[in-house]
């Protein structure tokens, strides 16, 4: 079969009926200093010659790593059952429908995804499902403006920095100002957003009389540095300001901390890869948006509802479409006309192979191996950098940490992510590596991740006094 | 089939009826717009306490199949919305210009009532 999709014949018959020569004259219009100059590709490849490349770009992929890198992105077991079904062909050309009641095993399958994150979040409303994590967070703090009529957004700086960044590029061009909230630096609460600096940016500007033009407050949990927020009274401010809450939510962590209904948010978004799917270098990931029923025409995307046809039978149908652009243009809750139907269909079959139970084991294993972790840590010396509570992520302070990290890739160790690397300029976290373990963490990785430190320390220790005493006495700064 | 079209209302163009209370005035749209739209699924007002310009676009009317903005008739400040229809935007359909009704207007130059149809030529608008 070729993949082809005209024929030079198919050309030829279009340009007649348009009067035209050649292709060129379609793109008379456009200037010459904007036309692509051509493709340069290299010749075809057999397909022998092509699975050997393939072969040799995969060879590059580092397999026999110690991975204790999270960062946003978690690995966990898959069942070989969910590649199993949600490769079958009903299921693997799933896209978002555009005819979508003629579709109704499609439309089932994102009811039962939105179920699933309801009950999970504790919220109403979830839709169809969004690009990936931070693009839901935008399209959440897009909703409160919405709904409040208000301008200005607050988010945490332990919210991911990748988010904050998308977020800056959704709300800049509308001239949404955004404003960052600090974290708490020292004692117990260390890692976590500072409430008091919340409150101070919450409260009305001017001579008070005017209300708070604060539509949102975004915070995470957990957060960025895997630090548990107290997401109840960041709630409570926020409300006390006519704002409203967003969390941003890790899925599996939901089995075992509370959900964002049962503090008071009132839009949950989150990145839906940690069930199951892959790390997959990036994407495509699943945005999970998730809101309170008085918030459901602001919810951008599908919304699949459940009815009953003429004849009482149970039907699916794309429910409260107007508010979508192709019926509502300009006026649309979003440009969003699209889900990520294939990825919610992992999430689905993902979460419904595990049940609840399952799901608890889940989380609750991972937090018990990153415990394990930080004692091994500790131990090998390098402490938290942080004392807030946390559930399967923290932060150590590791001297030199993108140096270290580099060392321990040669020792098949990933040692999560220096800080700085995602926190340029951050000096506050310019010495730390965030870490994080999973269920399918294991005692020898954590027993080789704290070895192989330790010589580093020890190393970067003896180093370090080696380079002072090598600089001549007068040249010390 | 004879479009309900009170001889007390004012109309505009775009199918809003208007009734003049004095300094007030209650808006909605027509029996013949919201036939038209057919099953009013949703009805999206203002702020009470908006201040509108004349033909200012106040809120957004869905039905099954469409999607329109409404338009306000004269200028004014907002005084009042029928929140019923935010549990019941059928209301439209039912009673267009009774319990349908959508904001209170508060006038802000009598004149511009002048600039707005009578039934009649409301009625001659429609037959067109």
């Amino acid at each position: 079969m070729a993949y082809t999709p005209h024929t030079d014949g198919d050309r030829r018959r279009m340009l007649d009926a348009l009067g035209l020569d050649s292709v060129d004259e379609l793109f008379a219009g456009i200037p010459p200093a904007v036309r692509a100059g051509g493709l340069d590709l290299p010749p075809g490849l057999s397909e022998v010659e092509l699975a050997a490349e393939l072969t040799a770009l995969a060879g590059r992929n580092r397999v026999d790593l110690a991975s204790f890198l999270g960062a946003g992105v978690y690995r966990h077991y898959i069942p070989a059952a969910v590649d199993q079904l949600i490769s079958r062909g009903e299921f693997y050309t799933a896209y978002t429908p555009y005819q979508p009641e003629i579709s109704q095993g499609t439309l089932q399958t994102i009811y039962e995804y939105q179920s699933l994150l309801a009950t999970l979040t504790g919220l109403d409303v979830v839709s169809a499902s969004h690009y990936d994590g931070a693009t839901a967070t935008a399209e959440a703090a897009l909703m409160t403006v919405r709904a409040t009529g208000r301008s200005r957004l607050l988010v945490s700086r332990a919210v991911h920095p990748h988010y904050r960044e998308t977020l800056r590029t959704y709300l800049r061009p509308s001239g949404f100002p955004l404003e960052e909230v600090p974290i708490v630096g020292e004692g117990p609460a260390s890692g976590t957003t500072d409430l008091t600096a919340l409150e101070t940016a919450l409260s009305p500007r001017g001579d008070g009389s005017a209300p708070s033009d604060v539509a949102g407050v975004i915070l995470a949990q957990p957060n960025f540095y895997g630090a548990l927020e107290p997401m109840a009274e960041a709630a409570r401010l926020a409300h006390a300001a006519g704002a409203l809450f967003v969390a941003v939510v890790e899925p599996v962590s939901l089995a075992v901390l509370e959900p964002p209904g049962g503090y008071g948010a009132d839009i949950a978004s989150g990145e839906g890869q940690p069930l199951g799917v892959a790390p997959q270098f990036g994407g495509p990931y699943l945005g999970i948006l998730a809101a309170s029923e008085s918030l459901t025409r602001q919810v951008p995307g599908r919304l699949i509802g459940m009815s009953r046809d003429l004849d009482g039978r149970r039907a699916y149908v794309m429910t409260l479409r107007a508010r979508e652009q192709d019926i509502r243009r300009e006026r649309a809750a979003s440009n969003i006309c699209t889900n990520q139907a294939l990825v919610a269909l992992i999430a689905t079959v993902y979460l419904s192979l595990l049940g609840p139970h399952g799901l608890r084991d889940v989380a609750a294993l991972g937090a018990a191996r990153a415990r394990e972790l930080e004692a091994a840590l500790a131990a090998a010396g390098a402490r938290r950098l942080h004392a807030a509570p946390y559930l399967n992520e923290f932060a150590i302070r590791v001297p030199d940490a993108p140096a270290v990290h580099a060392r321990l890739l040669d020792a098949a160790v990933l040692a999560g992510v220096p800080l700085a690397n995602l926190e340029p300029g951050a000096e506050d976290v310019a010495d730390a590596l965030l870490v994080c373990a999973t269920e399918l963490t294991t005692a020898q990785e954590i027993d080789t991740f704290a070895r192989s430190l330790g010589r580093e320390l020890t190393s970067g220790t003896a180093r370090r006094s080696r380079d002072t005493l090598a600089v001549p006495a007068g040249e010390r700064g | 089939m004879a479009v309900d079209v009170p001889d007390d209302l004012r109309y505009t163009d775009d199918h809003e009826w208007l009734r003049d209370e004095g300094d007030e005035a209650t808006v909605g749209i027509t029996a013949y717009a919201a036939d038209q739209l057919g099953d009013i699924v949703f009805v999206e007002l203002p702020a009470v306490g908006r201040v509108l310009k004349a033909r200012e676009s106040f809120g957004v009317i869905e039905s099954v199949k469409a999607v329109s903005d409404l338009y306000s008739p004269v200028g004014g400040e907002v005084t009042a919305v029928n929140g019923e229809l935010a549990g019941r935007p059928e209301l439209v359909n039912v009673e267009p210009y009774g319990a349908g009704w959508m904001v209170k207007l508060r006038i802000g130059r009598r004149e511009e009532l002048d600039e707005l149809r009578d039934a009649e030529s409301y009625r001659s608008l429609l037959a067109g």
